[in-house]
């Protein structure tokens, strides 16, 4: 059984990271503790709950589900290097006004959730919403407001476009 | 919790990995897309000492056009790429249909179609496809390449026809004949959960609209994917409807046996195959048509 430290490089929210690390360190381990970027949340650490939802080379994962060693040569975003470039603003502007987080658990996986639909360009029905949130669970709203926000942000930004 | 200590080996080729795998025998353990053997490891259901990660190798990612009409799916192919695939939607509608079913998109981003036929969990839904597509595993071993049938491929709960030191490399799906229609569905009681039953189904229709080798692969209701023939037979040189799908149904109660569990009762996953039959044979011949129609 080894616990030999194996040196990853990768792209943390733009910034070239270098780093020793076990191989069972999952990826939102790494980046709580060895990157102090808590915004990544660890909920249920097998892959149910979305609390940890990062954007891998450019993808939503969840990062209890990737070991770090795994994401050696990648670029990884949080939601805290997605709100420093001002990307999620409005979307975040959109939670603040109705309401879609309480206790603000879920909220980072949430925002990456439904950033990497909204990208998709056009406005999601709510069905759709529900369907690609349905894989980040909230405790606290009802998922009501959540739908709402995604759904304004949505339409703004089709809006916006015109 | 937190996943026990290993040793992590990038491989760099599949021969590669194919000597690591014999280097360490038992040991070892292949990682691909993690979605189910990360889980795995942080509940400690699993202790291997030494993971071998073949979720670079570009040589096993990616879906071809078979020169035959059908189709070869690399191992490392994710499912949001069989999910969006335009060659997959032409060519094996089932898959895109099966696709949308599996987990959520943050996992279908990195889950491989390999990965979870080598998984062999029997509440997936890529196993049964492959089970009702009459599709070809091919693997890879010390003694060079094997081309196993799907039928023969799920042997058991998380159990399949690889042996120690092989590696699941590609998918052949065979062409659909244009008579061919296949459709999909499942139940269950979230979205993303793992389904209670599901059914993937291909089946021809002759000149008279009557089918004709019909496959029904079931999944959750037994510890493997699971062809109903029963059933099957008594559907052959039948038109479809209701009479039709009642003989169906009650041949199912001979073909399957599930299990109860937490989740639901064995006559209810056998009363839910009854409803699934139902429903899929219907969407897919509503219209009359040989439209590859999914439920």
């Amino acid at each position: 059984m080894s616990a030999d430290l194996t040196v990853i490089r990768l792209i943390v929210n733009g910034e070239q990271v270098e780093a020793a690390v076990a191989p069972r360190q999952h990826l939102a381990d790494f980046l709580r503790d060895g990157l102090g970027l808590t915004g990544t949340h660890v909920g249920c650490e097998h892959g149910v709950c979305g609390a940890c939802t990062v954007r891998l080379d450019g993808t939503i994962v969840r990062s209890c589900l990737v070991l770090a060693v795994q994401a050696d040569g990648s670029s990884v975003d949080t939601v805290e290097g997605l709100s420093d470039s001002g990307v999620l603003a409005d979307l975040q502007a959109a939670f603040e006004a109705r309401n879609a987080l309480q206790c603000g658990f879920c909220t980072p996986g949430m925002l990456l959730a439904a950033q990497e639909l909204l990208a998709q360009g056009g406005v999601p029905d709510r069905a759709t919403i529900r369907e690609h949130l349905s894989g980040n669970y909230c405790r606290c709203t009802g998922y009501h407001a959540i739908v709402d926000a995604v759904a304004a942000t949505a339409q703004a930004r089709a809006e916006g476009a015109r | 919790m937190k996943a026990a200590a290993f040793s992590y080996v990038r491989a760099e080729t599949v021969a590669h990995a194919l000597d690591l795998l014999a280097s360490h025998g038992d040991d070892a353990k292949l990682i691909a897309g993690g979605q189910s053997l990360v889980p795995a490891l942080n509940l400690r259901l699993l202790s291997p000492s030494i993971l071998v990660d073949i979720g670079r190798l570009i040589e096993l990612a990616g879906i071809v056009a078979a020169p035959d009409g059908g189709l070869r799916i690399g191992a490392m192919t994710r499912h949001a790429e069989v999910l969006s695939s335009q060659l997959v939607a032409a060519r094996c509608p089932l898959l895109t249909e099966a696709a949308a079913h599996v987990a959520h998109a943050a996992i279908r981003n990195r889950g491989t179609f390999g990965g979870s036929l080598a998984h062999a969990d029997p509440a997936s839904e890529f196993p049964a496809c492959v089970l009702a597509l009459g599709a070809t595993i091919v693997v890879v071993g010390p003694e060079g390449e094997r081309r196993i049938a799907a039928e023969a491929f799920f042997t058991g709960i998380y159990e399949t026809a690889l042996r120690a030191g092989e590696i699941l490399v590609a998918v052949d799906i065979p062409p659909l004949a244009p008579s061919v229609m296949t459709g999909f569905a499942e139940l269950a009681r979230r979205s993303g959960d793992y389904a209670l039953a599901g059914l993937a189904c291909r089946a021809g229709r002759d000149a008279n609209g009557r089918l004709d080798d019909v496959r029904l692969a079931y999944f959750s209701v037994g510890d493997r994917p699971t062809l109903a023939l029963g059933a099957a037979t008594t559907l052959q040189g039948q038109l479809p409807g209701p009479e039709t799908y009642a003989a169906a149904r009650a041949a199912l109660a001979s073909d399957l046996d599930p299990p109860d569990d937490l989740q639901a009762s064995g006559a209810m996953r056998l009363h839910l195959a009854g409803v699934l039959l139902e429903r899929v044979l219907d969407a897919m011949t509503r219209d009359g048509s040989n439209t590859r129609r999914s439920a």
